[in-house]
């Protein structure tokens, strides 16, 4: 029996999709059978960042009208064959899916794979109750900025007030010079306001912007967003993984002696 | 601020923070704020003669994660109050 992870944030742009991609490449690359499901209705993203919007004949909204079958929607990716993503639809709006059609499909898909991984659109409308319906837990996206923090607080409330069962925090974009500096908040400042679990910090990293061009999602690469993403994967899958040394606020001697980087 | 000591703005993001995610936990908007603030003067004001200009009001969190609603509210004097 499978597990639905909704990846959501609120605020738009923080890294869902990005997050999502690259969370279900890692759990694809450790072996485990992977669906990504793009539910962003009308602005659909999550084909382009896998690299394989050429291959998209139905979508989400297809399978829930029963105008295909879910195999016939389903893409499989280029490089992993226990991977494959469920395309959303471009010409259609949110409502064309209601969240009683995206629990009986996310039950289905359990019976075939390891992990559902669901893409939130960002706000707190329909688009996110149809995402969050069939989840068994939830991975917050933030950025270490105010408004993106605010919303990741009402997210978080819904999600409790929807009983979600696990709701873990992912802190992206983290710039490590900003938070020595003291002009970004560090991943504990979040971790500390939001109060949930932290699973996983991603800093910000040039080559996520280079894989996103390719297509190509860069978890497990030895770039430090790679590592970060592959971390998260094997925390999802219970492995306790040690936090990687970026944003650690250094001591007296450790800022005297310590390794810049 | 008193103490010559610039904050950091890592730190002023985390303060603003708290303190917007508690008032929007209360349900409190601003207005609401501003007209809760007015009916309180009036009420105090009964009694005692207040200092309108310096008067506070904020949301504050507590180390054990509680909020609490703060009011500073200057005295200038007790009314009818005899002076020793």
């Amino acid at each position: 029996m499978g597990e639905v992870i909704v990846v959501t944030s609120g605020k738009g742009g923080v890294g869902k999709t990005t997050t999502t991609a690259n969370v279900g490449t890692g759990l694809a690359k450790l072996d485990k059978k992977v669906v990504l499901i793009d539910t962003d209705i009308g602005l659909r993203n999550l084909d382009v960042v896998m690299g394989l919007e050429n291959r998209i004949v139905y979508n989400l909204v297809d399978v829930v009208e029963g105008n295909c079958r879910i195999k016939q929607a389903l893409i499989k990716d280029k490089r992993y064959n226990n991977l494959y993503l469920l395309p959303s639809a471009q010409t259609r709006d949110k409502s064309a899916v209601t969240p009683e059609q995206m629990k009986v499909l996310c039950d289905e898909l359990k019976n075939e794979f390891d992990y559902i991984i669901v893409d939130c659109p960002a706000g707190i409308e329909q688009g996110f109750k149809n995402a969050i319906a069939g989840a068994d837990r939830a991975l917050v996206v933030t950025t270490p900025e105010v408004s993106a923090v605010r919303d990741a607080d009402r997210i978080i409330g819904l999600l409790e007030a929807n009983e979600m069962k696990k709701i873990d925090l992912i802190v992206n974009r983290l710039r490590v010079d900003l938070v020595k500096s003291g002009d970004m908040m560090s991943s504990s400042d979040v971790e500390e306001i939001l109060a949930i679990n932290l699973i996983g910090v991603v800093p910000d990293d040039e080559n996520i912007v280079v894989s996103t061009n390719q297509g190509e999602p860069l978890v497990g690469s030895d770039a430090k967003a790679g590592i970060a993403y592959m971390n998260i994967c094997k925390r999802i899958m219970g492995e306790d993984v040690p936090f990687m040394d970026l944003t650690a606020k250094k001591g007296f001697f450790s800022k005297l002696f310590g390794k810049k980087n | 601020m008193w103490f010559m000591k610039k904050k950091s703005s890592g730190d002023v993001a985390k303060n603003r923070l708290k303190l917007v995610l508690s008032s929007d936990k209360a349900g409190c908007s601003p207005e609401i704020m501003e007209q809760m603030k007015n009916e309180i003067i009036e009420v105090i004001s009964k009694y005692i003669d207040v200092d309108t200009e310096g008067l506070e009001f904020k949301f504050r969190n507590a180390s054990d994660g509680s909020n609490s609603l703060l009011a500073n509210i200057p005295i200038k004097e007790a009314k009818g109050r005899r002076r020793y």
